[in-house]
């Protein structure tokens, strides 16, 4: 028995690739919600890679009726912004939040990493605030579209095509969903920070894992932006 | 000891985390056997639900051969059970669509991959890898729980008023694409239930492949490398990988399908008349949804015959008492196969209308699959040759399964061939090829490993006399019906009558052998149910302190007879040597958890 468990302690000593196959503990020193986390979002990126070869193939059959997208998005859906002429700066806007949002979530998982239970809250509050107010801002924006007359089954003049707006509509809408679900799982991670919870399990793994759900969600709109308001 | 044997309980349930405190309290009834996180419970819980549907998708192709093989008589029992469907003792044609439809979903879907799966990777791969439960015990339960409502939801279609899905199981547009129960009464409520029981499905398999990957990966006990994993566990753990990667695509495919049909976009239609008035749809694609559908849809044979595969060669080894032939090669043909799998999907596509070239790399690709397909059928042979066969149940149906995979494999290549498959493209041909090489065959499989892991699941063995019935009734049977195709390669599949056309009319009298084979098939099925259900109570019992019925090496059978939370009542087992040590060094079989003797070297 005493032989074994030397054996195994030597196995965490040592980072030689054949001993961390050998069994008896994870080949990627990661408990298994981690690396279902991975799995999940392998996954849910074929979810989205569906949708946007979905996009691709029904935007290059139409080429050219398809709406030049600095037209679609050329105002910014606020009262105090009306009539002003601001191309994509509402959607910079959005994703400067995200991209805000994926800043403070390293620096939560950091901080986990130190097992700082205020330091974690400290930069899980904005996450989440960013998280919230993108989704306002994409409140705001769906239903300036749809004052404009676009929506899943109707086109506007500037869009002309249907399926602009039943893409932009599902695509968009797949994607907040996707948010929204994060803003849920991160009220629940700074509820349970705060009650102390990790610190009594000992490690903070379940922000780095919402944090991988986090940073995938943000990453995933960087191609919907791509589809929706570059190309 | 037993401080020591009590803290590698703990060092094993850290990866539990919160669902990891089992041990400590008592359980009642409804935690232990209804939402137990137990992955043998789980595991017998979607066997008994795979069981359950076989019998209903079974019984739904006895239903329709009736009418393929009389379609002038009438059956007035017919009437009584199926009222209005049935109405003066003759199937509808709205209902053979249905049942056509109901069919091809339940059996591949809720019995060949959920049942299947469902079953042997629960139960296998915590015992094989040496694990107390699967990495996330609630995901388990949970799995199960979303396939139950899923296949609540599918069953309850069969009872609305304007009946289930009639489409097709590949639930094309336009003909799925629009709401309208005046095009076919299963386009309305029925296609919507489909619709939602396939995404429960799909949740249910995501959480459930989740477990099978990361269970591999994490749990498995010391010395237990990746290539001491049994074959089992290697095709579950693959099965697993493509149904993550290929199940998106459906989902994907069949959310976009119900906007088209709720909302009213145009994701897959476009331009269409129905009675001389055009409707609204713009721009859509229906060889979009095909391209979606297909991209899970080819993937899913692989889900479902890799499985099957993986319990063949264990159950082939075993009863041969020799090591499987090529491990390695079985391994890299198994992966090989989950890579080329995603991409072959559009050889079902080539008379859609897809450019012609883009046929010629899918059919590349379609042929190359049955290189790694033969290396494990060559394997399986060279595992049987000169072994020491026991021609039990569960051989027996590991060789029937060897054979189907044969016969149905080499008309694989055949219609792998855009030129010929253009020809043979919704054909009887193609139900022969396919019914044989991953629904018969798949089923062998599902049987040898039943049969193969009864002892396990329930301490007794199944009736040995009633399983020889079985399987020589449904290897003849399952020839009986589906060889004759072959020939029938010009007649049109899903046809609910051929009276009017002349041309296929001259099939008549096979196509009457081919239903009463089916319907004798469908009884012999019947009497394996009742031998499960029976060896469940009054089978013979297995004898020993450790429940190794079969003499076999893998970690499964070193645990006691009696189930236990957690399977193995000290420490856990730790592994030497890999699953296939028989027949060596002058012993019949050598466990994996025997340590190598001095001078002893290590198989690779």
């Amino acid at each position: 028995m005493s032989t074994a468990a030397i054996t195994h302690e030597q196995g965490h000593a040592t980072t030689d690739e054949k001993v961390l196959w050998q069994g008896g503990k994870s080949p990627f020193k990661a408990g298994y919600g981690k690396v279902m986390m991975w799995y999940f979002l392998i996954s849910d990126t074929f979810t989205f890679a569906s949708l946007l070869v979905t996009y691709g193939a029904l935007r290059f059959a139409m080429t050219d009726n398809w709406p030049k997208s600095a037209e679609v998005f050329s105002s910014i859906p606020l009262p105090m912004f009306e009539g002003v002429h601001a191309p994509l700066v509402f959607v910079s806007f959005m994703t400067f939040l995200l991209i805000v949002s994926s800043y403070t979530m390293v620096r939560a998982v950091q901080e986990g990493y130190l097992m700082n239970r205020k330091g974690v809250i400290k930069f899980l509050v904005p996450t989440l605030i960013c998280g919230l107010m993108f989704l306002g801002c994409q409140y705001l924006e769906w239903t300036h579209m749809m004052h404009d007359g676009v929506t899943a089954t109707t086109a506007s003049e500037i869009t002309k095509v249907v399926n602009f707006g039943q893409l932009f509509f599902i695509i968009t809408g797949f994607h907040g969903l996707h948010v929204f679900a994060g803003t849920i799982l991160l009220t629940w991670l700074i509820v349970a920070t705060a009650n102390g919870r990790f610190d009594k399990v000992g490690h903070y793994e379940m922000v780095e894992k919402i944090g991988l759900y986090w940073h995938f969600v943000d990453l995933v709109w960087v191609y919907v932006f791509l589809c929706f308001y570059l190309l | 000891m037993q401080t020591v044997a009590h803290g590698d309980v703990h060092t094993q349930d850290t990866h539990h985390g919160d669902h990891g405190h089992h041990d400590h309290h008592e359980q009642s009834w409804l935690e232990k056997y209804v939402f137990s996180t137990d992955h043998k419970i789980v595991a017998k819980q979607f066997l008994i639900t795979g069981m359950m549907w076989a019998i209903v998708g079974a019984l739904l192709s006895v239903l329709f051969r009736i009418q393929l093989a009389w379609p002038d008589e009438t059956f007035p029992f017919l009437e009584t059970f199926l009222g209005k469907w049935a109405e003066g003792g003759k199937i509808s044609n709205e209902f053979y669509n249905a049942l056509i439809t109901m069919h091809g979903t339940i059996l591949i879907f809720f019995v060949l991959t959920g049942g299947l799966s469902g079953t042997f990777a629960n139960l296998l791969i915590p015992y094989q890898i040496g694990s107390r439960d699967m990495a996330s015990g609630f995901i388990n339960m949970l799995s199960y729980w979303f396939f139950f409502i899923a296949s609540m939801v599918m069953f309850s279609s069969f009872f609305i008023q304007t009946g289930p899905a009639a489409g097709g199981w590949t639930a094309y547009p336009p003909l799925n694409g629009l709401r309208d129960t005046a095009i076919s009464k299963g386009s309305g409520l029925g296609f919507d239930l489909w619709a939602l029981a396939m995404v429960l499905f799909i949740i249910s398999s995501l959480l459930g492949g989740l477990n099978y990957i990361s269970t591999t990966l994490n749990l498995r006990t010391k010395g237990m490398t990746m290539f001491k994993l049994p074959l089992t566990v290697w095709s579950f753990m693959l099965t697993a990988v493509i149904g993550l990667l290929a199940f998106p695509a459906l989902l994907a495919g069949v959310a976009l399908l119900e906007f088209d049909r709720l909302l009213g976009t145009s994701f897959y239609l476009n331009d269409i008349i129905i009675n001389g008035n055009l409707l609204d749809y713009k721009g859509g694609s229906p060889i979009l949804y095909q391209h979606l559908f297909w991209f899970l849809g080819h993937p899913e044979v692989y889900i479902i015959i890799l499985p099957a595969m993986g319990i063949v060669s264990e159950v082939i080894s075993v009863h041969s008492r020799k090591p499987i032939f090529g491990y390695r090669a079985m391994v890299m043909s198994l992966s090989t196969i989950v890579v080329i799998s995603f991409l072959v999907w559009a050889h079902h596509m080539f008379v859609s209308g897809m450019n012609p070239n883009l046929g010629a790399v899918f059919m590349l690709f379609s042929l190359l699959i049955a290189v790694p397909s033969s290396i494990k059928t060559f394997n399986w042979l060279g595992t049987i040759w000169r072994g020491s066969l026991r021609l039990n149940s569960p051989m027996m149906f590991a060789i029937g399964f060897v054979s189907m995979f044969i016969t149905g494999g080499v008309t694989g290549i055949i219609l792998g061939s855009a030129a010929i498959d253009i020809q043979l493209h919704d054909t009887y041909f193609v139900i022969a090829h396919f019914h044989l090489v991953m629904g018969v065959a798949a089923f062998f499989g599902m049987f040898a490993g039943v049969y193969h892991w009864f002892p396990r699941f329930y301490g007794r063995y199944m009736n040995e006399t009633l399983g020889m019935i079985h399987f020589w009734i449904t290897l003849i049977g399952g020839y009986a019906i589906f060889f004759p195709m072959h020939f029938m390669n010009d007649i049109p599949r899903r046809y609910y009558s051929f009276a009017n056309f002349e041309t296929f009319n001259r099939f008549e009298d096979m196509m009457v052998f081919i239903t009463v084979s089916a319907i004798i098939v469908f009884l012999a099925q019947l009497l394996f149910v009742v031998n499960f259900f029976y060896s469940i109570f009054k089978g013979r019992k297995v004898e020993g302190e450790v429940c190794n019925p079969w003499g076999s090496t893998t970690l499964e059978w070193t645990a006691p007879v009696e189930r236990l939370h957690g399977n193995w009542p000290g420490e856990l087992p730790t592994v030497y040597r890999w699953p296939y040590d028989y027949s060596v060094n002058g012993r019949d079989f050598i466990p994996q958890n025997e340590p190598l003797k001095p001078g002893e070297v290590e198989h690779q």
